[in-house]
Protein backbone atom coordinates (compact mmCIF):
# COMPACT_ATOMS: atom_id res chain seq x y z
CA UNK A 1 0.00 0.00 0.00
CA UNK A 2 1.42 3.07 -0.98
CA UNK A 3 0.84 6.09 0.81
CA UNK A 4 -0.60 8.76 -0.53
CA UNK A 5 0.70 12.51 1.54
CA UNK A 6 -1.40 14.64 -0.91
CA UNK A 7 -4.81 12.83 0.51
CA UNK A 8 -2.92 12.90 4.26
CA UNK A 9 -2.74 16.72 3.68
CA UNK A 10 -5.69 17.59 2.18
CA UNK A 11 -7.65 15.27 4.47
CA UNK A 12 -6.61 16.86 7.59
CA UNK A 13 -6.23 20.49 6.36
CA UNK A 14 -10.05 20.27 4.71
CA UNK A 15 -11.88 17.19 3.86
CA UNK A 16 -11.46 15.59 7.51
CA UNK A 17 -11.04 19.05 9.15
CA UNK A 18 -10.85 18.32 13.41
CA UNK A 19 -13.01 21.07 13.82
CA UNK A 20 -14.79 21.77 10.58
CA UNK A 21 -15.82 17.97 9.51
CA UNK A 22 -15.15 15.95 12.66
CA UNK A 23 -16.63 18.61 15.06
CA UNK A 24 -14.52 17.56 17.49
CA UNK A 25 -11.71 19.39 20.56
CA UNK A 26 -14.74 22.08 20.38
CA UNK A 27 -13.81 22.42 24.25
CA UNK A 28 -10.43 24.04 23.28
CA UNK A 29 -11.77 25.45 19.98
CA UNK A 30 -14.19 27.86 22.18
CA UNK A 31 -12.33 28.86 24.93
CA UNK A 32 -9.05 30.13 23.73
CA UNK A 33 -10.09 31.74 20.62
CA UNK A 34 -10.89 35.24 22.13
CA UNK A 35 -8.08 36.22 19.67
CA UNK A 36 -6.48 35.00 16.67
CA UNK A 37 -3.02 35.04 18.57
CA UNK A 38 -4.19 32.75 21.35
CA UNK A 39 -5.70 30.58 18.84
CA UNK A 40 -2.81 30.41 16.40
CA UNK A 41 -0.78 29.35 19.65
CA UNK A 42 -3.58 26.80 20.92
CA UNK A 43 -3.17 25.62 17.79
CA UNK A 44 0.93 24.90 17.27
CA UNK A 45 0.71 23.40 20.76
CA UNK A 46 -1.46 21.09 20.06
CA UNK A 47 0.38 20.29 16.39
CA UNK A 48 3.30 19.50 17.93
CA UNK A 49 1.14 17.30 20.55
CA UNK A 50 0.32 15.58 17.58
CA UNK A 51 3.07 15.17 15.59
CA UNK A 52 4.72 13.39 18.67
CA UNK A 53 2.27 11.29 19.62
CA UNK A 54 2.02 10.23 15.77
CA UNK A 55 5.96 9.32 16.18
CA UNK A 56 6.06 7.74 19.25
CA UNK A 57 2.52 5.57 18.63
CA UNK A 58 3.64 4.81 14.84
CA UNK A 59 6.80 3.21 16.04
CA UNK A 60 5.13 1.32 19.21
CA UNK A 61 2.26 0.33 17.09
CA UNK A 62 4.08 -3.45 16.73
CA UNK A 63 3.72 -4.07 20.75
CA UNK A 64 1.02 -2.61 21.77
CA UNK A 65 -1.88 -5.22 21.98
CA UNK A 66 -5.34 -3.90 21.48
CA UNK A 67 -6.51 -4.65 24.82
CA UNK A 68 -4.34 -1.90 26.57
CA UNK A 69 -4.10 0.36 23.72
CA UNK A 70 -6.55 3.08 24.97
CA UNK A 71 -4.32 3.53 28.45
CA UNK A 72 -0.96 3.83 27.03
CA UNK A 73 -1.94 6.07 24.44
CA UNK A 74 -3.62 8.40 27.03
CA UNK A 75 -0.15 7.81 29.07
CA UNK A 76 1.92 8.79 25.76
CA UNK A 77 -0.13 11.87 25.00
CA UNK A 78 -0.17 13.58 28.72
CA UNK A 79 3.81 12.51 28.98
CA UNK A 80 4.07 14.76 25.68
CA UNK A 81 1.83 17.36 26.71
CA UNK A 82 3.54 17.83 30.41
CA UNK A 83 6.64 18.20 28.26
CA UNK A 84 5.21 20.54 26.26
CA UNK A 85 3.53 22.60 29.37
CA UNK A 86 6.68 22.63 31.40
CA UNK A 87 9.03 23.76 27.88
CA UNK A 88 6.15 26.54 27.15
CA UNK A 89 6.23 27.77 30.73
CA UNK A 90 10.10 27.86 30.76
CA UNK A 91 11.29 29.30 26.87
CA UNK A 92 8.06 30.75 26.16
CA UNK A 93 6.31 32.05 29.44
CA UNK A 94 4.42 35.66 28.30
CA UNK A 95 2.91 32.78 25.90
CA UNK A 96 2.40 30.72 28.64
CA UNK A 97 0.25 33.02 31.22
CA UNK A 98 -1.85 33.03 28.42
CA UNK A 99 -2.51 29.65 27.06
CA UNK A 100 -1.64 28.11 30.48
CA UNK A 101 -4.67 27.30 31.70
CA UNK A 102 -5.53 25.11 28.37
CA UNK A 103 -2.34 23.45 27.81
CA UNK A 104 -2.91 20.72 30.27
CA UNK A 105 -6.19 20.25 29.14
CA UNK A 106 -4.66 18.82 25.22
CA UNK A 107 -4.45 15.83 27.27
CA UNK A 108 -8.41 15.89 26.77
CA UNK A 109 -8.41 16.77 23.42
CA UNK A 110 -9.99 13.53 22.08
CA UNK A 111 -9.08 14.57 18.39
CA UNK A 112 -5.35 13.30 19.55
CA UNK A 113 -6.28 9.81 21.09
CA UNK A 114 -8.31 9.63 17.72
CA UNK A 115 -5.81 10.23 15.45
CA UNK A 116 -3.61 7.72 17.59
CA UNK A 117 -6.23 5.16 17.36
CA UNK A 118 -7.73 5.50 14.08
CA UNK A 119 -4.46 6.16 12.22
CA UNK A 120 -0.95 6.15 13.69
CA UNK A 121 -1.50 2.30 15.39
CA UNK A 122 -2.18 0.96 12.15
CA UNK A 123 0.62 2.87 9.75
CA UNK A 124 3.90 3.43 9.83
CA UNK A 125 5.73 6.16 11.33
CA UNK A 126 6.12 8.53 8.52
CA UNK A 127 2.70 8.87 7.47
CA UNK A 128 1.78 9.03 10.88
CA UNK A 129 3.60 12.19 11.75
CA UNK A 130 2.78 13.58 8.69
CA UNK A 131 -1.10 13.24 9.65
CA UNK A 132 -0.46 14.54 12.80
CA UNK A 133 1.30 17.70 11.13
CA UNK A 134 -1.56 17.90 9.04
CA UNK A 135 -4.09 17.18 11.04
CA UNK A 136 -2.70 19.86 13.80
CA UNK A 137 -1.98 21.88 10.78
CA UNK A 138 -5.69 21.74 10.16
CA UNK A 139 -6.99 22.43 13.56
CA UNK A 140 -5.01 25.53 13.76
CA UNK A 141 -6.15 26.94 10.79
CA UNK A 142 -9.40 26.62 12.27
CA UNK A 143 -8.30 28.12 15.55
CA UNK A 144 -7.17 31.09 13.43
CA UNK A 145 -9.97 31.67 11.79
CA UNK A 146 -12.43 31.71 14.46
CA UNK A 147 -9.94 33.27 16.52
CA UNK A 148 -10.04 36.25 13.71
CA UNK A 149 -13.39 36.25 13.29
CA UNK A 150 -14.05 36.66 17.03
CA UNK A 151 -11.21 39.31 17.37
CA UNK A 152 -12.30 41.01 14.48
CA UNK A 153 -16.04 41.62 15.61
CA UNK A 154 -15.43 42.07 19.19
CA UNK A 155 -12.43 44.77 19.33
CA UNK A 156 -11.56 45.81 16.15
CA UNK A 157 -8.05 44.23 15.86
CA UNK A 158 -6.48 41.13 14.46
CA UNK A 159 -3.20 39.12 15.98
CA UNK A 160 -2.71 41.78 19.00
CA UNK A 161 0.15 40.52 21.49
CA UNK A 162 1.48 38.75 18.50
CA UNK A 163 4.65 39.33 19.55
CA UNK A 164 4.43 37.40 23.08
CA UNK A 165 4.34 34.24 21.06
CA UNK A 166 6.15 34.76 17.86
CA UNK A 167 8.89 37.60 18.53
CA UNK A 168 9.38 41.39 18.26
CA UNK A 169 10.02 40.50 14.27
CA UNK A 170 6.78 39.60 13.83
CA UNK A 171 4.98 42.27 15.76
CA UNK A 172 3.85 43.91 12.59
CA UNK A 173 1.15 41.15 12.39
CA UNK A 174 -0.79 43.33 15.05
CA UNK A 175 -3.59 45.16 12.87
CA UNK A 176 -5.82 47.47 14.66
CA UNK A 177 -8.32 47.46 11.50
CA UNK A 178 -11.22 49.83 13.11
CA UNK A 179 -9.75 52.39 15.43
CA UNK A 180 -11.79 53.42 18.26
CA UNK A 181 -14.10 50.46 17.71
CA UNK A 182 -16.52 50.02 20.67
CA UNK A 183 -17.14 46.21 19.88
CA UNK A 184 -19.68 43.66 19.74
CA UNK A 185 -19.05 42.02 22.85
CA UNK A 186 -20.70 38.89 22.49
CA UNK A 187 -18.40 38.05 19.50
CA UNK A 188 -15.84 37.54 22.44
CA UNK A 189 -17.84 36.39 25.19
CA UNK A 190 -18.50 32.54 25.38
CA UNK A 191 -22.07 32.39 23.25
CA UNK A 192 -20.97 34.66 20.49
CA UNK A 193 -17.35 31.65 20.43
CA UNK A 194 -21.08 28.86 19.40
CA UNK A 195 -22.80 31.18 17.32
CA UNK A 196 -19.36 32.16 14.59
CA UNK A 197 -18.34 28.40 14.86
CA UNK A 198 -21.86 27.38 13.76
CA UNK A 199 -21.82 30.27 10.58
CA UNK A 200 -18.07 28.84 9.94
CA UNK A 201 -19.75 25.50 9.84
CA UNK A 202 -22.17 26.37 7.83
CA UNK A 203 -19.83 28.26 5.13
CA UNK A 204 -17.60 25.48 5.17
CA UNK A 205 -20.36 22.97 4.18
CA UNK A 206 -21.57 25.52 1.66
CA UNK A 207 -18.26 25.65 -0.19
CA UNK A 208 -18.11 21.89 0.13
CA UNK A 209 -21.51 21.40 -2.02
CA UNK A 210 -20.86 24.38 -4.58
CA UNK A 211 -17.29 22.14 -4.85
CA UNK A 212 -18.91 19.41 -5.48
CA UNK A 213 -21.55 20.66 -8.35
CA UNK A 214 -19.16 22.42 -9.92
CA UNK A 215 -16.96 18.57 -10.52
CA UNK A 216 -20.14 17.02 -10.84
CA UNK A 217 -20.27 19.24 -14.08
CA UNK A 218 -17.41 19.06 -15.24
CA UNK A 219 -17.18 15.35 -15.35
CA UNK A 220 -19.84 12.54 -15.17
CA UNK A 221 -20.90 11.52 -11.78
CA UNK A 222 -19.90 8.35 -9.88
CA UNK A 223 -16.53 8.17 -11.72
CA UNK A 224 -14.13 9.05 -8.52
CA UNK A 225 -16.31 8.56 -5.34
CA UNK A 226 -14.25 10.59 -2.69
CA UNK A 227 -13.35 8.17 -0.18
CA UNK A 228 -15.69 7.88 2.64
CA UNK A 229 -14.65 8.21 5.87
CA UNK B 1 -9.58 -6.05 12.71
CA UNK B 2 -6.57 -7.97 10.85
CA UNK B 3 -4.22 -7.42 13.67
CA UNK B 4 -6.14 -9.89 16.09
CA UNK B 5 -5.47 -12.48 13.89
CA UNK B 6 -1.95 -12.17 13.61
CA UNK B 7 -1.39 -11.35 16.90
CA UNK B 8 0.77 -13.66 18.88
CA UNK B 9 -0.78 -16.07 21.52
CA UNK B 10 1.76 -14.58 23.88
CA UNK B 11 0.37 -11.32 23.91
CA UNK B 12 -3.20 -12.30 24.97
CA UNK B 13 -1.76 -12.89 28.42
CA UNK B 14 -2.45 -10.68 31.10
CA UNK B 15 1.49 -10.86 32.08
CA UNK B 16 2.17 -9.29 28.83
CA UNK B 17 -0.29 -6.55 29.05
CA UNK B 18 0.99 -5.45 32.64
CA UNK B 19 4.17 -5.33 31.80
CA UNK B 20 3.77 -3.43 28.58
CA UNK B 21 1.46 -0.83 30.57
CA UNK B 22 4.00 -0.44 33.59
CA UNK B 23 7.26 -0.41 30.76
CA UNK B 24 5.12 2.90 29.25
CA UNK B 25 4.27 4.26 32.88
CA UNK B 26 8.45 3.45 33.84
CA UNK B 27 9.59 5.31 30.91
CA UNK B 28 7.20 8.15 30.97
CA UNK B 29 8.06 8.76 34.32
CA UNK B 30 11.60 8.80 33.24
CA UNK B 31 11.12 11.40 30.54
CA UNK B 32 8.99 13.64 32.92
CA UNK B 33 11.92 13.92 35.16
CA UNK B 34 14.25 14.51 33.00
CA UNK B 35 11.80 17.63 31.42
CA UNK B 36 11.61 18.70 34.85
CA UNK B 37 15.08 18.82 35.48
CA UNK B 38 15.82 20.52 32.78
CA UNK B 39 13.01 23.24 32.82
CA UNK B 40 12.60 23.75 36.55
CA UNK B 41 14.84 26.57 36.93
CA UNK B 42 14.00 28.55 34.18
CA UNK B 43 10.29 28.17 35.26
CA UNK B 44 10.97 29.45 38.81
CA UNK B 45 13.04 32.23 37.53
CA UNK B 46 10.74 33.48 35.01
CA UNK B 47 8.03 33.34 38.25
CA UNK B 48 10.16 35.32 40.50
CA UNK B 49 10.76 37.77 37.77
CA UNK B 50 7.58 38.01 36.77
CA UNK B 51 6.68 38.86 40.88
CA UNK B 52 9.56 41.29 41.13
CA UNK B 53 7.97 43.07 37.62
CA UNK B 54 4.44 43.18 39.82
CA UNK B 55 5.71 43.92 42.82
CA UNK B 56 7.91 47.27 40.80
CA UNK B 57 4.63 48.85 40.17
CA UNK B 58 3.34 49.08 43.44
CA UNK B 59 6.85 49.49 44.98
CA UNK B 60 8.61 51.58 43.11
CA UNK B 61 12.55 50.96 42.70
CA UNK B 62 13.11 54.34 44.12
CA UNK B 63 11.93 53.70 47.38
CA UNK B 64 13.98 50.62 48.43
CA UNK B 65 17.45 49.24 48.14
CA UNK B 66 17.07 45.72 49.26
CA UNK B 67 15.98 42.53 46.91
CA UNK B 68 12.00 42.45 47.79
CA UNK B 69 11.47 38.71 47.38
CA UNK B 70 14.51 38.35 50.34
CA UNK B 71 12.41 39.90 52.94
CA UNK B 72 9.44 38.60 52.42
CA UNK B 73 7.32 37.65 56.03
CA UNK B 74 4.29 35.84 57.06
CA UNK B 75 1.73 37.39 58.46
CA UNK B 76 -1.96 35.49 59.20
CA UNK B 77 -5.15 37.11 58.02
CA UNK B 78 -7.68 37.91 60.05
CA UNK B 79 -8.94 34.03 58.48
CA UNK B 80 -5.69 32.25 59.73
CA UNK B 81 -4.38 32.14 56.28
CA UNK B 82 -0.63 33.30 55.96
CA UNK B 83 -0.39 36.35 53.51
CA UNK B 84 2.81 37.27 52.21
CA UNK B 85 4.44 40.68 52.87
CA UNK B 86 6.71 41.90 50.94
CA UNK B 87 8.85 45.09 52.54
CA UNK B 88 10.47 47.75 51.04
CA UNK B 89 13.68 48.64 52.83
CA UNK B 90 15.78 51.75 52.24
CA UNK B 91 18.40 52.59 54.48
CA UNK B 92 17.62 49.51 57.05
CA UNK B 93 14.32 51.97 57.36
CA UNK B 94 11.16 50.49 56.62
CA UNK B 95 9.52 52.44 54.02
CA UNK B 96 6.33 49.99 52.40
CA UNK B 97 4.65 47.46 52.18
CA UNK B 98 2.96 45.01 49.52
CA UNK B 99 0.72 41.92 49.70
CA UNK B 100 -2.22 40.63 48.03
CA UNK B 101 -5.73 41.00 48.75
CA UNK B 102 -8.69 38.81 46.85
CA UNK B 103 -11.82 40.55 45.55
CA UNK B 104 -14.94 38.84 44.84
CA UNK B 105 -16.23 40.23 41.61
CA UNK B 106 -18.52 38.91 38.65
CA UNK B 107 -16.94 36.32 37.10
CA UNK B 108 -14.56 34.98 40.38
CA UNK B 109 -11.89 36.45 42.43
CA UNK B 110 -10.07 39.18 41.90
CA UNK B 111 -6.35 39.09 42.95
CA UNK B 112 -5.32 42.47 43.73
CA UNK B 113 -1.74 43.69 45.03
CA UNK B 114 -1.18 46.69 47.33
CA UNK B 115 1.66 49.05 47.83
CA UNK B 116 1.67 51.04 51.00
CA UNK B 117 3.74 53.27 52.62
CA UNK B 118 4.60 53.63 56.38
CA UNK B 119 1.49 56.43 56.88
CA UNK B 120 -0.72 53.86 55.45
CA UNK B 121 -0.87 55.83 52.28
CA UNK B 122 -1.51 53.21 48.90
CA UNK B 123 1.18 53.32 46.84
CA UNK B 124 -0.12 51.87 44.24
CA UNK B 125 -3.12 49.36 43.47
CA UNK B 126 -2.62 46.44 40.48
CA UNK B 127 -4.96 43.41 39.67
CA UNK B 128 -2.70 40.30 39.08
CA UNK B 129 -5.80 38.32 37.48
CA UNK B 130 -9.44 38.42 37.20
CA UNK B 131 -11.79 36.61 35.48
CA UNK B 132 -14.22 39.80 34.85
CA UNK B 133 -16.26 40.53 31.44
CA UNK B 134 -14.13 41.31 28.90
CA UNK B 135 -14.81 45.05 27.38
CA UNK B 136 -16.54 45.99 30.82
CA UNK B 137 -14.74 44.24 33.85
CA UNK B 138 -11.55 44.42 32.43
CA UNK B 139 -11.00 48.18 32.96
CA UNK B 140 -9.29 47.41 36.36
CA UNK B 141 -6.60 46.29 34.50
CA UNK B 142 -4.00 49.17 34.02
CA UNK B 143 -3.36 47.93 30.35
CA UNK B 144 -7.11 48.95 29.46
CA UNK B 145 -7.81 51.84 31.95
CA UNK B 146 -6.20 54.16 34.65
CA UNK B 147 -9.00 53.71 36.83
CA UNK B 148 -7.13 51.31 39.25
CA UNK B 149 -4.34 54.73 39.78
CA UNK B 150 -7.03 56.63 41.60
CA UNK B 151 -6.77 54.53 44.45
CA UNK B 152 -3.34 55.77 44.59
CA UNK B 153 -2.61 58.40 47.53
CA UNK B 154 -5.44 57.26 49.45
CA UNK B 155 -5.74 55.73 53.08
CA UNK B 156 -8.06 55.37 55.43
CA UNK B 157 -7.29 58.58 57.13
CA UNK B 158 -8.14 60.90 54.07
CA UNK B 159 -11.10 59.10 52.63
CA UNK B 160 -13.56 58.50 55.62
CA UNK B 161 -15.14 54.52 56.05
CA UNK B 162 -17.91 56.06 54.33
CA UNK B 163 -16.79 57.28 51.41
CA UNK B 164 -14.82 53.75 50.37
CA UNK B 165 -17.61 52.83 48.08
CA UNK B 166 -18.45 53.71 44.39
CA UNK B 167 -20.08 56.57 43.41
CA UNK B 168 -23.23 55.27 42.92
CA UNK B 169 -23.38 53.62 46.19
CA UNK B 170 -22.34 57.26 48.00
CA UNK B 171 -18.84 56.74 48.29
CA UNK B 172 -16.09 58.74 46.55
CA UNK B 173 -14.33 56.09 44.32
CA UNK B 174 -15.33 56.46 40.25
CA UNK B 175 -17.16 53.53 38.18
CA UNK B 176 -17.03 52.94 34.60
CA UNK B 177 -20.39 52.51 32.83
CA UNK B 178 -21.48 48.89 32.30
CA UNK B 179 -20.15 47.29 34.99
CA UNK B 180 -21.27 47.81 38.87
CA UNK B 181 -20.01 44.57 40.92
CA UNK B 182 -16.52 44.92 39.51
CA UNK B 183 -14.88 48.36 41.16
CA UNK B 184 -17.59 47.64 43.88
CA UNK B 185 -15.57 44.11 44.65
CA UNK B 186 -11.58 46.09 43.97
CA UNK B 187 -12.97 48.81 46.03
CA UNK B 188 -13.97 46.84 49.59
CA UNK B 189 -10.97 44.38 48.55
CA UNK B 190 -8.48 47.34 49.20
CA UNK B 191 -10.32 48.79 51.86
CA UNK B 192 -10.24 45.84 53.70
CA UNK B 193 -5.77 45.90 52.71
CA UNK B 194 -5.75 48.84 54.55
CA UNK B 195 -7.70 47.76 57.71
CA UNK B 196 -5.44 44.92 57.66
CA UNK B 197 -2.61 47.30 56.97
CA UNK B 198 -3.57 49.22 59.97
CA UNK B 199 -3.53 46.68 62.15
CA UNK B 200 -0.48 45.14 61.25
CA UNK B 201 1.62 47.92 60.71
CA UNK B 202 3.73 47.90 63.88
CA UNK B 203 4.77 44.79 63.50
CA UNK B 204 5.59 45.80 60.09
CA UNK B 205 7.82 47.74 61.38
CA UNK B 206 8.94 46.98 64.21
CA UNK B 207 10.33 43.36 62.71
CA UNK B 208 12.38 45.29 60.01
CA UNK B 209 13.85 48.13 62.01
CA UNK B 210 15.31 45.40 64.28
CA UNK B 211 16.95 44.00 61.10
CA UNK B 212 15.09 40.76 61.53
CA UNK B 213 14.85 39.88 57.76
Amino acid sequence: MSTNYLSIARDGLWNNNIVFSQSLALCPTLAVTGTATNGLGMGMATTVVMIFTGLVVALFRGIISPEVRIPVFVLIIATIVTLVDMGMNAWTHDLHKVLGLFIPLIVTNCAILGRAESYASKHATLPAVVDGLMMGLGFTLALVMLGATRELLGSGTLFANAELLLGQRLAFMEVTLIPDYRGFLIAILPPGGFLLLGFLLAGKRMLDKQLEARKNLSEPAGVTAPEAI
Amino acid sequence: MSTADTEPAYRKGIGYQAILLGGFAALAAALLILGNNSTHEAIASRQAEDLLDSLSQVLPDAIHDNNLLNNAILIEDENGNPLTIYRAMKNQKFTGAAYQVTGHGYGGDIEILLGINPQGELIGVRVLSHAETPGLGDRIEIEKDNWITGFSGRSLKNTPKTAWHVKKDGGQIDQFSGATITPRAVTKAVYEGLIFFRKHRDELVVMTDNGDT
